[in-house]
């Protein structure tokens, strides 16, 4: 029997064509726009508009002798601070929910509420907190009350204090999703793993460090990248609570605050060449999350079979 | 055994206290804010008090009627702006799911390694030239920019593609055709009512994140009358912060923070089956 095939892959096009034609538009335009403009001298001083002009690279090249660099390592402060408690607390949790040995109460109870900060508007809570925490805020009261503290702390007049702020409510809007993450890559453990490890007397640290924890690396180390991916875009809260001065002494200005307050005085260069250093590191990133997401080697085998041929040949050389 | 028992039973109570204390910590934040926005500024200023006070209509009220913070305004615009970006976004991401998932074409491999190339690209990087282009087109200080990007979403794309991996069998689609149904036809009445569970999640999520928006919408927008919620709160911490009635002040928050805390509560069970949804191929 012949069948009359009849060409559908046209409508392929049409329908996939919207999302591409505003892509094109709102992101790729402004893109090469913006690498464009980071080869020119392109500012406004007070009134006066400066440039374009054509000066190749020196805009990267200042932005290396600015402080974008202290900046950068700010972020990663910054980061850091939320990250590290963020994945222990979430690996534990995401035990203890997955271990029915536990026998754990109100298990849906908790977690809608570690997941509730995580849909709170970060300038808001951002708000929040810096009208929590100064000086003359509830905190302040409520420590003083107790009597743990004679004078109130000035959190956001120290370094320590605001990137500690910082953290916490990073750490805060975000534990909650990572844990319910990795309780879905717990779950999805084959039960007789784990019951084959206990009638072998395994017990639950042994069973997390040898079982658990190789089994959901893919998953942690997704979490990992989109959270570095999540901490460079690092705005709202710093910006909220230092109300755009990074202050104290910028010690928690991250990039994107540089970013956006030289887009805020028009200083369209600059703007451009660190826009494309973000750009570099974010590809770099995005490259990663491809490969995880794309991944058609899910168990390292092939890999690990490379690896041998590669061991092999070079023995025989 | 006995000791086993004891161990466990330790355990048992050490993970009950630790979700305590962390439920405490993700919770009090937010008692403290109803607490505060419900006593009037003498109050707050003799230091916090746990109990509720007798300012909390006041206070609304005040929020309501202050011209130079135009909060309800405020949250109109967002609910303007999360809403079509919501539709918008589950929308179209569909119809592209759909158009590289039933379709053999040349592009495909092509067009589908693009979307999951920029998957996770921050919009941030593109600002600059985003930010000139609509200045170009007549759209800075509008709302529009802050909307119609929405339709190239390309994580909600791959959410919405992965779940047609998993529920829409091809052959529904060719028993449609055969029935003689045109293709936008069958997207419009067979598939998008098998994708509503994932659309229905996405939407939440994408108007919640528009909603939270503040670095886009700082750029953009201008005048008063087309602020969203987040950059009035950002235009009142920048202004003359410690002269403000901080009754009011809580309260602006509130009115922020607390529409979306309601809707997550009704929907919370959903919503939290639908974060991993989306997540990495196991």
């Amino acid at each position: 029997m012949k069948k009359k095939s009849v060409n559908y892959g046209k409508w392929g096009y049409i329908f996939i064509l919207p999302f591409f034609v505003i892509y094109f538009i709102f992101s790729l335009i402004p893109l090469f726009d913006t690498v464009r403009y980071s080869f020119f001298e392109y500012f406004r001083s007070g009134i006066k508009q400066i440039g374009p002009n054509f000066i190749g690279l020196a805009n990267y090249v200042s932005l290396l002798h600015s402080d974008m660099l202290k900046y950068g390592l700010n972020t990663l402060i910054l980061w850091v601070i939320g990250f590290v408690p963020q994945i222990v607390v979430a690996l534990v949790l995401a035990c203890w929910f997955t271990d029915a040995r536990l026998k754990l109460h109100g298990k849906q109870f908790f977690k809608v509420v570690i997941y509730l900060p995580n849909l709170i508007m970060a300038s808001a809570f951002a708000l929040l907190f810096f009208t929590m925490f100064s000086t003359n805020g509830p905190v302040n009261s409520i420590l003083c009350s107790l009597g743990w503290i004679k004078e109130p702390i000035d959190f956001l007049g120290s370094v320590l204090g605001t990137r500690s702020l910082v953290g916490f409510m990073n750490f805060l809007m975000w534990f909650g999703n990572t844990t319910i993450m990795l309780m879905a890559a717990v779950m999805g453990i084959s039960m007789d793993i784990f019951e084959a490890s206990d009638l072998d007397g395994c017990n639950s640290i042994q069973r997390f460090v040898y079982i658990t924890l190789p089994l959901i690396r893919p998953i942690l180390s997704y979490t990992l990248i989109t959270s570095i991916i999540g901490g460079l875009q690092m705005f709202d809260v710093p910006q909220i609570l230092t109300n755009g001065q990074g202050n104290p002494d910028r010690t928690s200005m991250t990039l994107i605050m540089f970013l956006n307050s030289h887009l805020k005085s028009k200083n369209y260069g600059m703007a451009g060449a660190l826009s494309v250093y973000l750009f570099i590191i974010s590809a770099i990133l995005c490259f990663f999350v491809y490969r995880m997401t794309n991944d058609n080697d899910p168990d390292g085998s092939k890999k690990a079979a490379k690896k041998r041929a590669r061991a092999e040949r070079r023995k025989t050389k | 055994m006995m000791k086993d028992k004891t161990a466990s039973r330790i355990r048992s109570i050490v993970a009950h206290v630790v979700l305590i204390i962390l439920s405490f910590m993700c919770l009090f934040f937010f008692y403290v804010l109803i607490v505060n926005a419900s006593h009037s500024h003498a109050e707050l200023q003799k230091g916090f008090s746990a109990l509720p006070g007798k300012y909390f209509w006041k206070n609304l009220m005040n929020v309501a009627n202050d011209g130079s913070f135009p909060m309800f305004r405020g949250i109109l615009n967002s609910i303007i702006v999360s809403g079509c970006s919501a539709v918008l976004c589950t929308y179209f991401s569909s119809l592209t799911a759909y158009g590289l998932y039933a379709y053999d074409f040349k592009a495909r491999n092509v067009a589908f390694t693009f979307i999951m190339a920029i998957l996770v690209m921050p919009t941030q990087v593109t600002a600059m030239g985003f930010l000139r282009l609509i200045t170009k087109m007549g759209l800075y200080d509008s709302l529009l920019p802050l909307i119609i990007p929405s339709v190239a979403s390309p994580a909600v794309f791959y959410f919405m593609y992965s779940y047609l991996q998993s529920s829409l069998p091809m052959s529904l689609v060719e028993a449609a055709r055969i029935d003689g149904s045109g293709e936008f036809r069958t997207f419009n009445s067979i598939v998008l009512p098998i994708m509503k569970p994932a659309i229905a999640v996405q939407a939440i999520f994408t108007f919640v994140g528009s909603w939270n928006n503040y670095f886009v919408p700082a750029l953009v927008i201008q005048s008063k009358s087309k602020m969203t919620v987040p950059i009035l709160i950002a235009t009142l911490r920048g202004a003359d912060y410690m002269n403000f009635d901080m009754g009011k002040i809580y309260m602006m928050i509130t009115v922020a923070i607390v529409p979306i805390i309601i809707v997550y509560l009704l929907l919370s069970k959903f919503i939290i089956a639908g974060v991993t949804l989306g997540g990495v191929k196991e």
